[in-house]
């Protein structure tokens, strides 16, 4: 059966391939960065908990220092690209269609054939899959040399640098966050500044809560528990008789409306901004602030009419 | 309380602009010995929440093809095609995208689109250019809008439509915190409840996007320097 043990191998194998570019170009912390994170996708399960620790501190003094050298320019002008597209013309989309469309593909053939692919990991397994198809096909068409699209990958990767693991960084805190209890503290204070009796207070502190706490940890999943503890099921829940469903299922959007709105959300937020070479970093959250919070007034209206 | 000193480092941390990476390691630092854990059990329970984690950044494996097909003009082949149609404006061509979008996750395929498969490669370069054909021209600030308002877009589709389909995280988390507390849902009861709201979604930000059709218009015809740009 194909898993995420598949997937580790291609992306520690392509990150090796970065960290050996980064060593010829002699750009020593691109380099060390590239590699160190090729070592967690190839041994991070063999490897153990504390020298995971000290290689994410490794990671960290690279590129939080801002030691990484930014990426070389590419060797091929604006117009000799517009020669190529006219060259190619609407080919050209074929081979980047070949990846979403194999991981549609992946995902409902991973349901069908459990044995295969772990449905579980369908669409990650099958992403891979179809990264690594649509790089045989440019090859095979475009005949570039062998290391160009590695070449041209590390361009964009280093344009990354530094955000390419914010979100897992970021996921991780969230699990020190719970271990330390930090879900357990906010909840009791929320809980103390609720105003008892009335339906309407109970419901903006619910919703609102829940966008705020979203706010701060990044994720409507760590707001989620301890918003429906404690508001959601004391006061919605039993005191004014809200129907579970509703509280709960539109309580989730209304922390979703939270992760329009907050940079601590990278993989949503900080990324794009990055890949598209905003010149600010929050210029995706800045773009979400009005479509985020009239949804969040509208779940609140929803949660009031529908939940009780 | 003290462990709340860790929230405190991250907005600061934020506000103050040093760098993500150095904010998140110090934030952590802080609350997990705010909570009298030892440095070196708080060490190796952050390396193992990150190792298991790693599959957050799989995305990235994308790149080479889309750096590959870059090079050879797949960015303006985008805006070509959007030429061919001189009706298309930016507004339209988001809303078309985020139907998309919305509809695809509603049906748990969560992860055929985003930023680095399609934002970046295809829709941004579109948007660009169908604002350029309505505008005339579009200066810097207007530019930024459009890209960022094409990655907003996927953003609103994907999480307003995620949360119909039965299986994703969310649902499968409430129905698990729900029966600790001894309500027992099925999950379809719940996604139900998520079509409302993603009807709202749809609404409130295909009216943002048809406002940034009337500016782009607007600008066309008066062909003045722009307001600064304010959100």
């Amino acid at each position: 059966m194909i898993g995420l043990g598949f997937v580790y191998i291609v992306a520690g194998a392509l990150f090796a391939i970065y960290a050996l570019l980064s060593l010829f170009d002699r750009r020593w912390p691109n380099a060390v960065f590239w590699a160190l994170l090729a070592l967690s996708f190839l041994a991070g399960d063999r490897i153990g908990d504390l020298a995971n620790g000290w290689l994410v501190i490794g990671l960290v003094a690279m590129a939080g220092f801002g030691l990484m050298h930014p990426p070389k320019p590419s060797d091929r002008s604006e117009e000799g690209r517009e020669a190529e597209a006219s060259r190619r013309r609407d080919w050209l989309f074929g081979p980047i269609l070949i990846v979403p469309i194999t991981a549609l593909a992946g995902t409902l053939a991973a349901k069908q054939w459990p044995d295969a692919i772990d449905p579980k990991q369908g669409t990650l397994v099958s992403l891979a899959i179809g990264v690594l198809i649509a790089l045989a096909v440019v090859y095979a068409w475009l005949r570039p040399r062998p290391a160009t699209p590695f070449r041209e990958g590390l361009r964009l990767m280093d344009s990354v640098g530094w955000a390419a693991i914010l979100p897992q960084m970021l996921a991780s805190l969230g699990a020190i966050f719970v271990l330390s209890g930090v879900g357990k503290v906010v909840g009791g204070l929320i809980g103390d500044v609720i105003p008892q009796g009335s339906l309407i207070g109970a419901v903006i502190a619910y919703g609102v809560g829940m966008a705020l706490f979203t706010i701060i940890m990044g994720n409507a999943f760590a707001a989620f528990p301890v918003m429906v503890a404690a508001v959601g099921l004391p006061l919605l829940i039993h005191a004014h008789h809200g129907d579970p469903a509703i509280v709960c299922a539109i309580g989730m959007l209304a922390g979703f409306c939270g992760t329009l709105m907050t940079p601590m959300a990278a993989n949503f937020n900080i990324v794009p901004a990055v890949l598209l070479e905003l010149k600010n970093d929050n210029g995706v959250v800045r773009a979400q602030i009005g479509t985020a919070i009239p949804l969040l007034i509208v779940n609140l209206a929803l949660i009031y009419w529908l939940a009780f | 309380m003290w462990v709340l000193a860790g929230i405190g480092v991250i907005v600061l941390g934020f506000v103050l602009r040093f760098n993500p990476l150095l904010v998140v390691a110090a934030a952590a630092c802080v609350t997990g010995l705010a909570a009298g854990i030892d440095p070196l059990t708080l060490l190796a329970a952050f390396g193992k929440a990150y190792n298991e984690a790693r599959y957050v950044t799989i995305v990235w494996i994308v790149l080479p093809v889309i750096g590959l097909l870059e090079r050879y003009g797949l960015q303006q082949r985008a805006r070509a095609v959007i030429a061919r149609f001189g009706r298309a404006t930016a507004g339209r061509l988001l809303i078309l995208y985020m139907l998309f979008r919305q509809l695809t996750a509603s049906i748990g395929l969560t992860s055929i689109a985003g930023p680095a498969v399609t934002i970046r490669p295809l829709v941004a370069p579109m948007a660009e250019a169908a604002a350029e054909q309505q505008a005339g021209h579009l200066d810097e600030a207007m530019r930024e809008r459009v890209k960022a308002l094409s990655a907003a877009t996927d953003n609103v589709g994907l999480f307003f439509g995620e949360d119909i389909f039965l299986a994703i995280g969310s649902i499968l988390l409430m129905k698990g915190l729900l029966q600790q507390f001894g309500i027992d849902l099925q999950p379809f009861q719940l996604s139900v409840w998520a079509i409302p709201t993603a009807i709202a979604a749809f609404l409130i930000h295909s009216t943002r996007l048809l406002l940034l059709d009337r500016r782009l218009q607007r600008k066309a015809r008066t062909a003045a320097p722009v307001e600064a740009e304010t959100a």
